[in-house]
């Protein structure tokens, strides 16, 4: 966990009573909406169809279990009982009352929670590995550097009014979980040849209405250099991104249009100017961070305990433990993944009375620390695995036990049109459909890995490009109709899907996504030939032939 | 059901209302003929033409302080003049979500 400091804590107060008085001049009339309006953007709150939803900010996905509690207390206090976690690690409320959230943001701020940077054409919240600090072969920590660029991009007013809104995503780990390819930058933790710290610089990758994967910009940026190298790229990016047209101002589209040599050499160009600045990071900052972060004091346990040779004998149990606990970087100790996706419910949401629950387990279980990964589900990042068996009772007990991570009822999905103002289309139901259809968990478990994503509209909240089966929902003569696209990947071999046919209308997309699931399994060479790989292999032509071929 | 946000031009092709969501709790408010806001759809004024829609679009959006996010919709009257949404979007925003919460309201 990181501790806040005094500044930390001044600046997320002081933005409180900002905003306080800016929803004071709004409701009075002294602020008109148009006024307001990117004032609110800019902590966290939209309207959307039924209300205003307030997103909420949860840095590198890492949350203590007081934080947690608090953000329980919010759904509880000031919305209908439950938040939604979303695929860029925040968590939001669907039915806020803008005259509450100033209360709202203060109550989180005692905790050291804030929205700043979750909305707005400004640098938004740092996403990084779920498993940071904990996943074995990691490098390391990747949330010192998180943090770092978390300090210096908040409220930084050189990149508050950027041509479009920005997203960093950090790893360290060669299985990437923190999606950096479809980041505006995306940094993958490195070594030099003399052990130093530095980065892979990846630029240009984003989802949206124009879907790209990120391209290596440098191979190796000394973390001493890592803030000027990013201020390089940021302010080619504010120089040259468009800002006439709101479809083509995202960075992504200035990497396709310069290429990226071209827009290699302009960051290069720009570095050189400012690399030996003030922006050089010594090592005593960065061990500065590094204290501020605490790490559990782990025992000396054995990798097999009494306990889980007991209950290996569970056939429920070893279905949950096969799915949702990971390997540790300490002997003893495990990766507890706890799964948002119930059959027949919402993907990513969670109630109060669960959160409550889930940050009692942490304390009991995982050293007060709670994840939040980009697949909208949560984790303990620290189970002894002898406690494993009871942990998973208790965790069926609140329904977070489901055993499909990472399996095909393990569903990434936008609110869609049930609360989104942008959206086309609805996500959720579809989702819910699709887990009941896949509800039975040893079909499911035979499937094996498998992801599916689904956005309501072209904007991509639900990364349906990069889904091994990815749903787009469209609006044809007024009815919802859905694309499906297949071969997605978010991975460090990220691909954008490919088109598999026609537009399907909304009670068909099940039907569809069963054919699919029913040709792959005819189509793989071996059981243990994933989706993807049988995908890539093949191509999408035996997939589109078996759909399409009675429809 | 392309998002109102993106509407651009006014041109109406049946009944129509203006509907929006109040500023202070962001509930889904319609403007009625009264000049006023109310959260129940039967209190819409229904417009028939793009002038009438623009007119009542302007006097919506003149009220600022009451509402954000004013635009037209569509309406559907029914033969006992009932009015009920004129497509998913504004079924969904009347109704409420398609699925179970997961808090009961």
């Amino acid at each position: 966990m990181y501790a806040y400091d005094e500044l930390d804590r001044t600046i997320i107060n002081e933005r409180v009573e900002e905003f306080r008085d800016q929803v004071k001049r709004r409701l009075s009339g002294e602020l008109t909406e148009d006024e307001f309006k990117m004032l609110r953007l800019q902590n966290g709150v939209y309207l959307q169809l039924h209300a205003y939803m307030f997103r909420v900010a949860i840095p590198y996905g890492t949350l203590s279990s007081k934080q947690l509690r608090r953000l329980a207390h919010v759904a509880r206090r000031y919305d209908r009982g439950y938040g939604h976690f979303t695929t860029r690690q925040n968590i939001q409320f669907n039915w806020i009352k803008l005259a509450e959230l100033p209360d709202a943001l203060a109550d989180l701020a005692e905790v050291g929670i804030h929205a700043m940077q979750t909305s707005g054409n400004n640098t938004r919240n740092v996403t990084s590995d779920q498993w940071a600090g904990v996943a074995p072969g990691e490098i390391e920590d990747p949330r010192i550097w998180s943090e770092l660029i978390r300090q210096y991009t908040t409220l930084h007013p050189e990149f508050s009014f950027l041509p479009r809104k920005f997203k960093f995503a950090i790893t360290a780990s060669e299985h990437d979980r923190a999606a950096i390819k479809v980041h505006d930058i995306g940094l993958r933790l490195r070594k030099n040849e003399a052990g130093e710290t530095g980065f892979e610089v990846l630029v240009g990758g984003g989802l949206g209405r124009t879907p790209f994967i990120a391209k290596t910009i440098k191979p190796f940026v000394h973390g001493h250099d890592l803030l000027s190298y990013v201020e390089a790229i940021l302010r080619v990016y504010n120089q040259y991104g468009r800002r006439d047209n709101i479809y083509k101002a995202r960075m992504k589209i200035l990497v396709h249009e310069l290429g990226i040599e071209k827009f290699a050499k302009e960051v290069e160009d720009e570095w050189l100017q400012m690399r030996d600045s003030a922006l050089t990071i010594d090592d005593q900052v960065i061990e500065d961070i590094r204290s501020r972060f605490s790490y559990p004091a782990y025992e000396k346990l054995p990798h097999m305990p009494e306990e889980l040779k007991k209950a290996a004998h569970d056939p429920q149990f070893e279905a949950w433990r096969r799915n949702s606990v990971a390997p540790h970087k300490v002997t003893g100790y495990a990766i507890v993944t706890l799964s948002l996706k119930p059959v027949g419910g919402p993907p990513g949401d969670a109630t109060a009375e669960q959160m409550d629950a889930i940050a009692d387990l942490a304390d009991k279980y995982s050293f007060g620390e709670i994840r939040v990964g980009h697949e909208q589900n949560l984790a303990l990042p620290h189970v002894a695995r002898r406690d494993l068996p009871v942990l998973w009772k208790a965790l069926d007990k609140i329904g977070v036990a489901t055993p499909n991570v990472n399996l095909v009822s393990d569903i990434i999905a936008c609110p869609g049109l049930d609360y989104c103002s942008l959206a086309n289309a609805r996500s959720i139901p579809i989702a819910q459909e699709l887990t009941r259809r896949f509800a039975n968990h040893d079909t499911a478990n035979m499937i094996g890995r498998l992801h599916i994503n689904i956005s309501g509209c072209i904007n991509a909240c639900g990364h349906h490009h990069v889904g091994h089966i990815g749903i787009l929902g469209v609006e044809k003569n007024g009815e919802e109709f859905y694309q499906i696209t297949i071969g997605g990947r978010a991975d460090e071999n990220a691909e954008v899907g490919t088109l598999i046919g026609p537009a399907v209308p909304y009670g068909d997309v099940a039907d569809v996504v069963e054919d699919i699931v029913e040709a792959y399994l005819a189509l793989r060479a071996r059981p243990d030939e994933l989706f993807i790989d049988t995908v890539k292999r093949l191509g999408v032509e035996p997939f589109r032939e078996r759909v399409y071929a009675t429809r | 059901m392309t998002s109102p946000l993106e509407q651009k031009k006014i041109r109406i092709t049946g009944p129509s209302m203006v509907t929006a969501n109040r500023t202070w709790d962001g509930a889904v408010i319609y403007r009625t003929p009264k000049h006023d806001w109310s959260a129940d759809l039967s209190d819409a004024a229904v417009v028939r033409t793009s002038d009438e829609a623009r007119a009542l679009l302007a006097e919506s959006v003149a009220d600022d302080v009451g509402a954000v996010g004013a635009y037209i919709a569509p309406v559907e009257i029914k033969n006992t003049g009932a009015i009920k949404p004129g497509n998913l979007r504004e079924h969904i925003r009347f109704k409420g979500v398609t699925i179970d919460l997961p808090v009961p309201a």
